[in-house]
């Protein structure tokens, strides 16, 4: 028997603080092509130990190897790296934007692009993301303009939600992008709502829901996995694990949870664990979660093990709570740059191609910025009319709210 | 073209700052991404990159300067060979476009301060003449749901005990079999949890009816109720909607204790995208849940389960509903307003009886929806009693009949002959035992006793 002592408080801390020398020699990182590819019928409690590993594709000389490497299109992977590539640059533009005044904050991607990027490639148009604010990838992979995506950032004329929106807060309904709530995680629950939906519906559609690890904390998410598991809807419960919320290191969310993959064993849902800077895994495992879906087979949980290779947010200075070097020290590597190995060790691609892809992209964005800011940005140019306050607060919009803008002069 | 460097702004918040340190200094060549200079404020250091090419021409702004003001000008960047220009003449701004001219609508001239009487819908709810039923507020509820559902499969009701139960209260009675459990379902206890999955499900093109036992547990959902089904069609720019109905027992019952006997009418109220009922007489019950169920919008229906078992006339008609924001006139009268809804009608209707027999002639006025509210029912009539009393269960503070009087105080000032008073429970949660809960509602003593102050009796 033990022996009694009096209670201590467990509280996690990351092993690392600034000043320290990155150290992720915890983090068990299996080789490339170790992990087993079970059927998409395969039930849950014959494959718990997926939870625990993490299925990598890309191996360290830019070689697709293993049982996930299920041989995508050289020109669906050339576009992928377009993709990502178009999403960093579009990032770094609006970041210094941000620090220019044009708009009054963001929120980038930097190290996390192939989640989003490869992850919508799985998808057919009329599935459903119900995405975070890191996920605008989804938006880029669909085809999105990018001048609509500056627009809503800028608060302009041109802003399709027309000015209501915190910058990034994109939406269109049309491009399977929901919405993004700043109350975090309410709209896990909503994709497991909105399949459920579908099913009952008995339309042919998905739906994707998306989280932080920081808020796999809050009771939505246990409550979304509750009915995930009790009515298997045709939803894909993404967490994404990019290691910190803000200044918390994702210890203190999962807390006993040896992964949080692991989360869905308890509500009896298959759990996947994937890198999530190879872009080959991503879209690997969102393929095979697809499927099982599409196959009325019920939900999949997918951890994406990644790093928030920069801030949280403009508001947020990293190097307070981490090392600076950190970033470059994470095991996982860059996306970009392992997608782009790969694309050479297959002969599609060159350095010299990619430095001409990286000019065009950026001539690209540089042109949509152009065309955006012309419109206007948050203090200048052309804004959203006043008239459009009043609208849709209702789906018609009731007489009270007719006087007022009428008050406003509108 | 010269360009101005603005003084950048670190978060939304941040006002002014140090420009700590310049990086570079006049006459060096700067490139698009290049650091050139740190910005501090009290919460943290940044780092400034140029976001265009040129040279740096001047700097306005000295390094060390504190309180630097967030789009102050601070350097202008010029092209080779190009002069410096005067501080501020630099790259003009683009001048505010045509875009915000007025429309052809005009807006009317500010409201005088005393205004004519509002335009009030008189139109009956049923035609004259229509046969009618004896049914309990439950029944109207339950019939409402079943013809809804039955007229579109998209409708569904969903909470806890709501399948094999029938629901705590008996609403649900005979769903399940009529309907099935595709239709009619039972939920996991998470209220949070499976407000949020009906959100999901409105949002995906169902229009869900969400039982909550008592909507002391919706406090748990509000979050969704709130932030989510009342404000995403805004924010999504008009593209996603939530048609869905929160219904269930909002109040006080009997020895139910201060967790289970809230009224929520107030709360609600107020929050815009959101359309909130509260019913009292059965027809009305079943009228205004079927437009409920209807409408594109999430709506709030506010139910109480000691009215469950009373008995109205219900029109025997085989579809019929009630207009949102029509209030109903249940008696008339020339000295005093009396304004309620909810369970609360039953006080204001028995006082009136009492003070009719002491000679005080009262209208009562049933608003029966809060949010869109029939302010212009009350302030007719008001015009005519010139007297007003508000009655209903719940606090005080923040009230439905403190946000009456200030309508009033704002459109009828005028014709008021004494000040509106608000008759509410009291300020306290909810006693437990049976003395000490009634008198914490209130009553027709009450309400007989408002009415004599108003009317200087």
């Amino acid at each position: 028997m033990p022996e009694e002592r009096p209670p201590r408080l467990h509280v996690p801390a990351p092993a690392i603080r600034p000043g320290d020398d990155p150290d992720f020699s915890d983090v068990r990182i299996p080789r490339a092509g170790e992990v087993d590819r079970p059927d998409p019928g395969t039930a849950p409690e014959d494959m718990r130990d997926m939870a625990f590993s993490i299925i990598r594709v890309l191996n360290r000389k830019g070689e697709a190897v293993g049982p996930w490497a299920t041989g995508a299109d050289p020109e669906l992977l050339l576009q992928g790296l377009r993709d990502m590539l178009k999403l960093r640059i579009y990032d770094a533009r609006m970041l210094t934007a941000q620090r220019q005044g044009k708009t009054s904050f963001y929120m980038q991607h930097l190290g996390e692009e192939a989640i989003s990027c490869a992850f919508q490639r799985a998808l057919r148009p009329g599935d459903m993301n119900f995405p975070t604010y890191r996920q605008a990838g989804l938006l880029i992979a669909a085809g999105y303009p990018l001048v609509k995506m500056m627009n809503q950032v800028y608060s302009n004329d041109g802003d399709p939600v027309r000015g209501r929106q915190l910058p990034v807060f994109y939406s269109s309904k049309e491009h399977g992008f929901f919405s993004i709530s700043g109350n975090l995680a309410t709209q896990y629950p909503q994709a497991v709502g909105w399949a459920m939906a579908a099913a009952i519906r008995g339309d042919k559609h998905l739906s994707a829901a998306w989280i932080g690890d920081g808020s796999t904390a809050e009771s939505d998410f246990h409550g979304a996995l509750v009915f995930a598991s009790t009515y298997k809807p045709p939803v894909i419960l993404n967490i994404v694990n990019n290691q910190w919320a803000i200044s918390t290191f994702q210890g203190i969310a999962r807390g006993g949870a040896g992964t949080f993959a692991a989360r869905g064993h308890g509500f009896g849902l298959p759990a996947l664990r994937v890198d999530g800077n190879d872009y080959l895994a991503v879209l690997a495992a969102a393929e095979w979660a697809v499927e099982r879906a599409r196959a009325d087979l019920g939900p999949t949980v997918i951890e994406f093990v990644t790093y928030r290779a920069g801030g949280h947010s403009t508001s947020d200075d990293p190097s307070a709570y981490r090392p600076k070097e950190e970033g470059a020290a994470w095991p996982l590597g860059d996306p970009i740059l392992r997608l782009k190995a790969h694309l050479i060790q297959l002969g599609v691609w060159s350095e010299d191609r990619h430095i001409q892809a990286e000019a065009e992209i950026k001539a690209e964005v540089v042109a949509a910025q152009k065309e955006a800011e012309a419109i206007g940005t948050l203090h200048s140019g052309r804004r959203p009319s006043p008239r459009d306050m009043f609208e849709d607060v209702f789906a018609e919009m009731p007489p009270h709210l007719v006087r007022q803008r009428h008050e406003v002069g509108y | 073209m010269a360009t101005e460097i603005l003084m950048p702004a670190l978060s939304p918040t941040m006002e002014e700052g140090t420009l700590a340190k310049w990086l570079v200094k006049e006459g060096d060549t700067v490139s698009s991404g290049d650091v050139i200079a740190e910005i501090e404020t009290d919460k943290a250091t940044m780092e400034f990159e140029a976001v265009d090419e040129g040279i740096m021409g001047k700097i306005v702004v000295p390094e060390g300067t504190e309180g630097v003001k967030v789009n102050a000008l601070i350097a202008i960047l010029v092209e080779e060979g190009e002069d410096v220009p005067e501080a501020g003449a630099a790259a003009p701004a683009p001048a505010p476009a045509a875009s915000e001219e007025k429309t052809a609508e005009a807006a009317p001239a500010k409201a005088a301060s005393a205004p004519a009487a509002p335009k009030v819908d008189l139109s009956p709810d049923w035609p004259d003449g229509t046969a009618m039923k004896k049914m309990t507020v439950r029944e109207a509820l339950r019939s409402a749901m079943q013809e809804e559902m039955k007229a579109d499969e998209n409708v569904y009701l969903m909470g806890e005990e709501v399948a094999e139960y029938q629901g705590a209260y008996k609403i649900s009675q005979g769903l399940l079999d009529e309907f099935g459990p595709k239709r009619v379902i039972d939920t996991p206890i998470t209220e949070h949890g499976f407000t949020g999955i009906a959100v999901g499900a409105a949002f995906g093109g169902l229009k869900p009816i969400v039982e909550f036992m008592t909507f002391n547990f919706a406090m748990q959902a509000i979050d969704q109720i709130i932030n989510s089904a009342a404000k995403t069609h805004y924010m999504s720019g008009g593209q996603m909607n939530s048609p869905i109905v929160f219904r269930g027992a909002s109040g006080a019952a009997a020895r139910v204790g201060a967790q289970h006997s809230q009224d929520y009418a107030a709360w609600y109220m107020q929050i815009p995208g959101l359309k909130v009922a509260m019913p009292y007489s059965a027809a009305d019950a079943k009228g205004l849940l079927k437009t409920a169920i209807r409408d594109p919008n999430p709506v709030v229906f506010l139910e109480n389960e000691i009215m469950y078992g009373h008995s109205f006339d219900v029109p025997d008609l085989d579809d019929f509903t009630i207009p949102f924001g029509k209030a109903r006139v249940w008696r008339e009268g020339t000295d005093v307003t009396i304004v309620s809804f909810g369970i609360s009608m039953q006080f204001a209707l028995e006082a009136a009886e009492k003070l009719a027999e002491e000679g005080i002639s009262a209208e009562v006025i049933d608003l029966r929806t809060l949010r869109p509210m029939d302010t212009a029912t009350i302030i007719n009539s008001v015009m005519k009693t010139n007297r007003c009393v508000t009655v209903e269960e719940g606090w005080p503070q923040g009230s439905v009949g403190s946000y009456i009087s200030s309508v009033l105080m704002q459109e009828a000032f005028d014709w008021l002959d004494a000040p509106v008073i608000n008759v509410t429970g009291k300020d306290v949660p909810m006693p437990y035992a049976a003395n000490l809960e009634k008198l914490a509602l209130t009553s027709a003593e009450e309400v007989i006793e408002a009415v004599k102050k108003v009317t200087y009796r």
